[in-house]
């Protein structure tokens, strides 16, 4: 264990594949000394763990209704009781967890490098390039994304296929703004002079050299948007617009929930507490990455 | 043989006219500084040879040919440049290695670990240094990568920008050092910028004093070193410099 960390910690790395460890190696040490970050880090894991394993820790079917045992407490035979169709909550929550995952996992890829790519250029570029590409992240910015998202999902029809594209289309212009304001600041840097003077072309500047810079931040906001990614889903999901019944996704659950608040709380309630808990696990671990990956004062430790 | 030749080289920062009617003359093997005070222009002759102020009317002839106003991959074969800052010339993501790969990989070079190696040992960087990141490395050992970075396609010309402005003195006479002996060992010829006399006598054949973006006076060093300018402006400089020496 010791030679293992004495080889990533090396000062003099024998190879590129140890000096990216090595450096990866530093990033996550740091992310570990901050409570939050790990708090965090260790509620995603076990969403990711849950959304994997699903079938094993699911006590029942999360689609099997048992209309005999509707609305029941939460007890040892359901954990978190029943809804009004006699399915188990528990169980529900658990396979809710894969499709909460899968979300803001395709979101993200989907927004992120979209995003990323038209910043870079608008930033690169500047003069039309940018007026253009910046004139239709603004049009994007200025309307809310839940109306947004809303509009969009009205057009292409409910369903949760159209419920990620839409909450993609309204996420990416925020990670484009972000993504050109870095790179202005590191275009006239004198780094990026240097490989422009070794003869690179405007892409392999911009894909080598300028978007790495980017992607630390990207990552960061990337994180801390998860938790409004998976409100925005449950916000669709909740007026109908998001998964469509009976796939168990968590806003959908709280929605239907809303007719028993008074009497059976338990039904809308603890939907209610995964979606608070994952948001607020994205929430930490965005603001710890961010502490660790900031170019500015993070990394020079 | 004429190295670069500038002749009537009038530079612009859009509506900006920064130099007038700039000529020069600088044979192949020599050393010549560009002196003057800050905002007189000659770092912005460099940028403009270079490819980086492509805003520029008149001629630039590197070894008889004119130059075009953007960068290409043959030119950048001839002459490179090393930045002032080196902690603002290195790229902080990437490796030394990295950094001087990339030149082999633009250009399509074989043989990369090599090539590495060998300029590494001729700045005077040891192998050890070759996968750490710039924040591993000291202001000095920064210099000493941006330099090799500039030598990696074993180009004719260097256009050097301050280098040694940013360092510590001790520092400072070490990267002096290694870049008179890469001059020898490489028959390079320098275009230094600077307003540091005493490196101009330490290092050059030629100077030129540039002020308000025109060339006052063109002398040799030796001239210089006797104390000999001409123009009011530079043995104004010459004072001034001395001054601070003492």
């Amino acid at each position: 264990m010791t030679t293992l960390r004495d080889w990533l910690i090396d000062d003099s790395p024998a190879s590129p594949m140890q000096a990216r460890l090595g450096r990866f190696y530093r990033i996550f040490g740091a992310l570990m000394h901050n409570p939050l970050a790990v708090v965090g880090a260790i509620i995603i894991l076990v969403l990711v763990l849950t959304a994997l394993f699903a079938p094993w820790i699911a006590t029942h079917d999360p689609l099997r209704q048992a209309l005999g045992e509707r609305l029941l407490p939460p007890s040892a035979a359901h954990w978190m009781g029943t809804d009004e169709l006699g399915r188990d909550i528990w169980s529900r929550v658990v396979y809710g967890a894969r499709i909460t995952l899968a979300i803001v996992t395709l979101v993200a890829v989907l927004a992120a490098p979209a995003g990323l790519v038209i910043g870079v250029a608008a930033g690169y570029f500047g003069g039309w390039v940018d007026r253009i590409l910046m004139g239709i992240t603004d049009i994007f910015l200025s309307l809310p994304k839940l109306i947004l998202a809303l509009a969009f999902v009205a057009a292409l029809g409910p369903g949760i296929e159209n419920a990620i594209i839409a909450i993609a289309i309204t996420s990416w212009p925020g990670y484009a703004r972000v993504a050109r304001a870095e790179t202005m600041t590191f275009k006239n840097s004198e780094f990026i002079s240097a490989v422009r003077l070794l003869g690179a072309s405007s892409l392999r500047v911009n894909l080598g050299h300028v978007l790495p810079l980017c992607t630390s931040s990207m990552i960061v906001r990337v994180t801390l948007d998860m938790a409004g990614i998976i409100l925005t889903a449950a916000g669709l999901g909740f007026i109908g617009l998001g998964a469509q019944p009976p796939l168990p996704e968590w806003g959908a659950m709280i929605s239907r929930g809303r007719s028993f608040i008074l009497d059976q709380w338990w039904v809308a309630t603890m939907p209610g507490f995964a979606i608070i808990l994952v948001s607020l696990g994205f929430c930490f671990l965005g603001d710890g990455l961010r502490d660790v990956l900031d170019p500015k004062s993070g990394e020079q430790r | 043989m004429t190295a670069l030749s500038l002749k009537n080289l009038d530079i612009f920062y859009g509506e900006a006219h920064i130099t007038h009617d700039v000529n020069l003359e600088i044979a192949d093997g020599e050393s010549f500084a560009l002196v003057g005070e800050s905002g007189s222009g000659k770092s912005t002759v460099l940028k403009a040879i270079a490819g980086l102020a492509p805003e520029w009317t008149g001629e630039i002839n590197v070894f008889g040919k004119p130059r075009s106003h953007g960068i290409d991959r043959a030119f950048s074969r001839q002459c490179q440049m090393v930045f002032q800052d080196p902690y603002g010339s290195l790229h902080p993501r990437k490796t030394v290695d990295a950094t001087l790969g990339e030149a082999l990989t633009i250009h399509g070079i074989g043989d990369r670990s090599a090539r590495i190696e060998e300029v590494m040992s001729s700045v005077g960087l040891d192998r050890k240094f070759r996968f750490r990141f710039p924040h591993q490395l000291s202001g000095g050992q920064r210099q000493r990568v941006a330099i090799a970075r500039a030598l990696m396609l074993k180009p004719k010309v260097l256009l050097l920008d301050e280098p040694t402005s940013a360092l510590d003195v001790s520092v400072q006479a070490e990267i002096l050092n290694l870049l008179k002996r890469l001059r020898q060992e490489q028959n390079l010829t320098f275009l230094m910028v600077t307003h540091n006399l005493p490196v101009v006598s330490f290092l050059c054949d030629r100077l030129a004093v540039m002020r308000q973006g025109r060339i006052v006076e063109v002398a040799d060093v030796a001239d210089l070193k006797r104390g000999d300018l001409k123009d009011p402006y530079s043995r104004e400089l010459m004072h001034i410099s001395a001054a601070h020496a003492n």
